[in-house]
């Protein structure tokens, strides 16, 4: 239930994008409604939501596209995608309702 | 060599046949289920009518119909003024929509297909219908768990379990009737992205989340079950990739999505309903990073990244939990809401929030209502949960926690059996199913070495299945002698149980070759079989009984069976109707009211967040009924509203405990006091529920206590031991005066010792108190034709002068009309 990665792998490259891109991007967030406050909430929430479940949904990808998973062995990447696609409309589709 | 082969291929096409007909076998009966659902709920309608029962479904049936009226962006902004005059109530802010969008949707899908039912029936038989799906939603879920046998167990179980059925049955168009199926389905969808770890599921799981929270308040218990249950699986160690995929989107699409339903709002993120999600989504992440790492790194650099990790997840913990904390904190509840209190500290609504306690559908229930509600389940869960644990995978650890909590919730709340209807039908179906597996093997394995005492020629079959038994056989040649057996066996099969055998068939042959037979003798299996299905004969008798006789009233008509036939008691139509047809609905644009209402805005009410802001944008626009009210006792409100179609004071909702406060101190209080309430408030008809002759036990007078009880909690003045004589709640002679003089007692017994000239009270069985008197304020202007339903109508205030020089005279007794006599002639505020 551990997937193994070799070092220097993309991997690397993908773990400091998803730190640097989503996590920063979470944080701006939370400290652009800090100091403006939190007026209009739903906008805050939807936007901070969106970077969460985006980048919660990128980990399932990459969860399940990753050779090497025992689990995942009989799921082709194809249908990986397909799923990860749209969950993510579905995900933006309720964010642009709830932007206000 | 090719003979075998091809015996090969015919054991191999021919186990594709049987699949197939296993398959077809179970649709069908997938299909009688849901036809054994929907019928057994229509008793109400075969008895009496279709008509909608009870209280609640009468402002769900009119919120459906302003919406196949207006359409739904109307719904959405509907701001309504009929009830809770003069605040009115944010219809599209404050109702769970689900249930009426279902019923909308359904009603338009219908009539788009010239198929022209009016919204009345769909709203009658929306209930079964959802039932019927539910019971295949059960199939569904435990098929994840167990299999296909225990599935249609379950399923059948659930069809009939009279718990769903009180609450289900046709004309009950409650929220529950959609919330189970939403629940049932949300779960089921949990298990199967936990089983297959695909994230369509994922989506499919979020969505049926939303459409929970559309349709009830009991949603919260999804969203605490499912991160126990990841804290549970993480904790035992069976954390997978799966888990994650399972839980993670969930809960980000899941709170946004809770957020988009008006109702919820922001109670999604702010509330401490929702907390344990984020909480368990912060700790899954936490512990999906630390296996994750441990994949990349070697040992020694594991252990320093580790602590890193844990340490830099528990200050991120830490932080979240301050911020809970401090959220939590600066609300008196905690940041839960009153109802989710109760729950978690039974003593809570009794002490803080009465009304909660009033309602008969919160208290505890006894143990006889177990029996009555799941009946033959109540002891075949425990087998179930063993049944679970041989052996556990995460669906079945699910399906254990859901057990547990939800027979906890039960105990605290009658109401809540109803969660615990399906856990229990799941794992009595898984039990039963399981129970019946061991004793058709045990008859399988050795029915044959019965047959080839008496034909010698069948030595290869014993042969076959003796090789059976070193679980070393081949599936075909396995499954060709169990077919033998099958069709021997099922002739001497008397009811019509073998719907139930042909699958756990197909299960069992997995399961033989897995496990080690466990062959009980012969006779004991085909005794235990013929009993099992004898327990299940008494469940299916017991369920159409109870569906028959106990949950089938629709409260709002009441029959009676005495020496000359069926009495039909329809009070409560009756005094609707003549509400409705004889009285007007005034429409009067009047500053002063308009005025009037906004000052009594400023009184600190319990609403929800979208209360103040669109009431006071609307409240000038608003077409004030003046003079046209009903009062009466809030349980009567929905009703009122949607068949008299009057303005009325309270009503079910119960969401301002103050203006509930208001109209209980006013039918405690003596006549020229309830008067000045009433009339600050505009009404125009008070309403009053008797049962005395004919000996209807949920009146008025049953639940004047209530009243007292809750206009205490606001009005001090209010004491609940001044009408108790001793402590005991009495009519009779030896009534207090408080009592004697209070409102409700002079409106329900107005003229009543006329009727058998000794004013006999049938349902306190005493003779009452106070026989003859005369109403000052008040005069009588219906009264149907068992006394159920009294009306009365507020005295223009000519009379008030009149009376004012008798009061100066009379002993003024509640300190609320001290408080009054200072106001000056406009309307005035009671509690200022």
């Amino acid at each position: 239930f551990f997937y193994l990665v070799r070092v220097g792998h993309p991997i690397n490259y993908y773990l400091q994008f998803v730190t640097r891109f989503y996590i920063h991007f979470t944080a701006e967030q939370v400290v652009y409604m800090a100091i403006v406050g939190s007026f209009p909430f739903n906008s805050f929430l939807s936007g901070v939501l969106s970077c969460v479940g985006t980048a919660v949904l990128a980990v399932c990808l990459r969860i399940q596209v990753n050779k090497e998973n025992k689990e995942f062995k009989d799921l082709p990447p194809e249908r990986a995608f397909a799923d990860f696609v749209l969950c993510n409309m579905v995900l933006h589709l309720v964010i642009m309702n709830f932007l206000g | 060599m090719a003979a075998a082969a091809s015996a090969l291929e015919n054991e191999k096409d021919s186990k594709k046949l049987r699949y197939a007909f296993g398959n077809v076998l179970s649709l069908f009966i997938l299909l009688l289920i849901g036809v054994l659902a929907f019928s057994i709920r229509l008793f109400s309608v075969i008895k009496y009518e279709s008509v909608i029962h009870e209280f609640d479904p009468y402002f769900n049936y009119r919120v459906t119909q302003f919406l196949t009226k207006n359409g739904i962006y109307d719904f959405w902004n509907w701001f309504d003024d009929r009830t809770w005059y003069p605040l009115g109530r944010v219809i599209g802010g404050t109702v769970y929509p689900g249930l009426t969008l279902t019923a909308g949707s359904l009603w338009w899908f219908l009539n788009s297909l010239n198929i022209p039912l009016s919204v009345e029936t769909v709203c009658v038989f929306t209930a079964p219908i959802f039932s019927a799906i539910a019971a295949w939603a059960t199939y569904l879920l435990t098929k994840e768990v167990k299999g296909t046998g225990a599935g249609l167990t379950a399923a059948v179980l659930l069809a009939m379990v009279p718990s769903y059925i009180s609450r289900s049955v046709a004309g009950s168009y409650d929220n529950e009737a959609v919330a189970i199926f939403a629940l049932i389905f949300t779960f089921y969808l949990y298990i199967k992205t936990l089983n297959t770890g695909s994230l369509f599921y994922a989506t499919l799981n979020a969505l049926a989340y939303f459409y929970m929270v559309c349709s009830w308040g009991g949603y919260t218990f999804i969203i605490n079950l499912i991160p126990m249950h990841v804290l549970l699986c993480i904790v035992t160690g069976r954390y997978s990739s799966r888990l994650y995929i399972a839980y993670a989107p969930l809960v980000v699409l899941g709170t946004l999505l809770a957020a988009l339903v008006p109702v919820v709002g922001f109670n999604a993120v702010m509330t401490s309903e929702h907390f344990a999600s984020f909480l368990v989504f912060i700790i899954i992440h936490v512990v999906a990073l630390v296996y994750y790492i441990k994949g990349i790194l070697s040992q020694k650099m594991f252990k320093v990244a580790v602590t890193l990790v844990v340490s830099v997840g528990m200050v991120v913990c830490l932080a979240m939990v301050a911020v809970l904390v401090a959220l939590v904190a600066s609300s008196p509840t905690k940041g839960w809401s009153g109802r989710s209190l109760s729950l978690l500290d039974p003593t809570y609504a009794s002490k803080y929030i009465p009304i909660i306690a009033s309602v008969s559908e919160h208290q505890p229930p006894t143990w006889p209502s177990y029996f009555m509600d799941i009946n033959v389940l109540a002891f075949l869960v425990p087998a179930g949960i063993i049944s679970c644990f041989l052996p556990l995978s995460d669906a079945s650890s699910f399906v254990v926690l859901y057990i547990v909590t939800s027979v906890y919730f039960s105990g605290v709340m009658v109401r809540l059996m109803l969660v615990l209807a399906p856990a229990a039908c799941i794992m009595s179906g898984i039990a039963l199913s399981e129970a019946f597996d061991v004793f058709t093997r045990s008859i399988k394995c050795q029915l044959p070495e019965l047959l080839s005492d008496s034909q010698p020629g069948a030595g290869d079959m014993a042969s076959g299945n003796t090789v059976v038994h070193n679980d070393t056989v081949k599936v075909d040649k396995h499954s060709n002698a169990e077919k033998n057996d099958e069709t021997v066996k099922e002739r001497p099969s008397k009811k019509n149980r073998k719907k139930e055998k042909e699958p756990v068939e197909k299960v069992s042959i997995k399961s033989r070759i897995e496990k080690r037979l466990l062959v009980l003798p012969l006779e004991t299996s085909i005794i235990a079989i013929v009993l099992l299905i004898l327990l299940g004969a008494f469940y299916v008798v017991h369920c159409v009984w109870a569906a028959s006789e106990a949950y089938s009233a629709p409260s709002i008509v009441l029959t009676s069976h005495s020496h000359d036939g069926l009495h039909v008691f329809d009070d409560f139509r009756e005094a609707y109707a003549w509400l409705s047809h004889n009285t007007d609905v005034d429409d009067k644009e009047s500053i002063l009211t308009s005025l009037n209402a906004c000052v009594l805005m400023g009184i600190p009410i319990l609403i929800n967040t979208h209360g103040p802001l669109s009431v006071f944008t609307v409240q000038h626009s608003l077409a004030v009924k003046t003079n046209k009210l009903v009062a009466s006792w809030w349980d009567y409100g929905y009703q009122t509203t949607a068949m008299a179609n009057r303005t009325v004071i309270v009503d079910n909702n119960t969401w301002n405990n103050t203006h509930i406060a208001t109209v209980g101190t006013a039918m405690s209080s003596p006549e020229k006091a309830a008067w000045e309430i009433f009339n600050s408030l505009d009404v125009k008809y008070v309403l009053v529920v008797f049962g005395g002759l004919v000996g209807y036990p949920s009146d008025d007078i049953n639940k004047f206590l209530w009243m007292v009880r809750i206009g205490g909690g606001v009005f001090p003045h209010i004491k609940e031991p001044d009408y108790l004589r001793d402590g005991q709640y009495r009519i009779d002679s030896q009534a207090t005066p408080t009592m004697l003089n209070s409102l409700m007692y002079k409106l329900s017994y107005y003229r009543f010792v006329e009727t058998d000239g000794k004013g006999f009270d049938r349902v306190r069985r005493t003779e009452i108190g106070k026989k003859y008197f005369k109403l000052t304020h008040f005069e009588e202007v219906f009264t149907t034709h068992h006394w159920m339903v009294r009306l009365y109508k507020l005295k223009s205030p000519k009379n008030r002068i009149r009376g004012k020089a008798k009061k100066s005279k009379s002993n003024q007794k509640t300190s609320s009309t001290a408080r009054l006599k200072s106001a000056d002639k406009i309307k005035k505020n009671p509690w200022h």
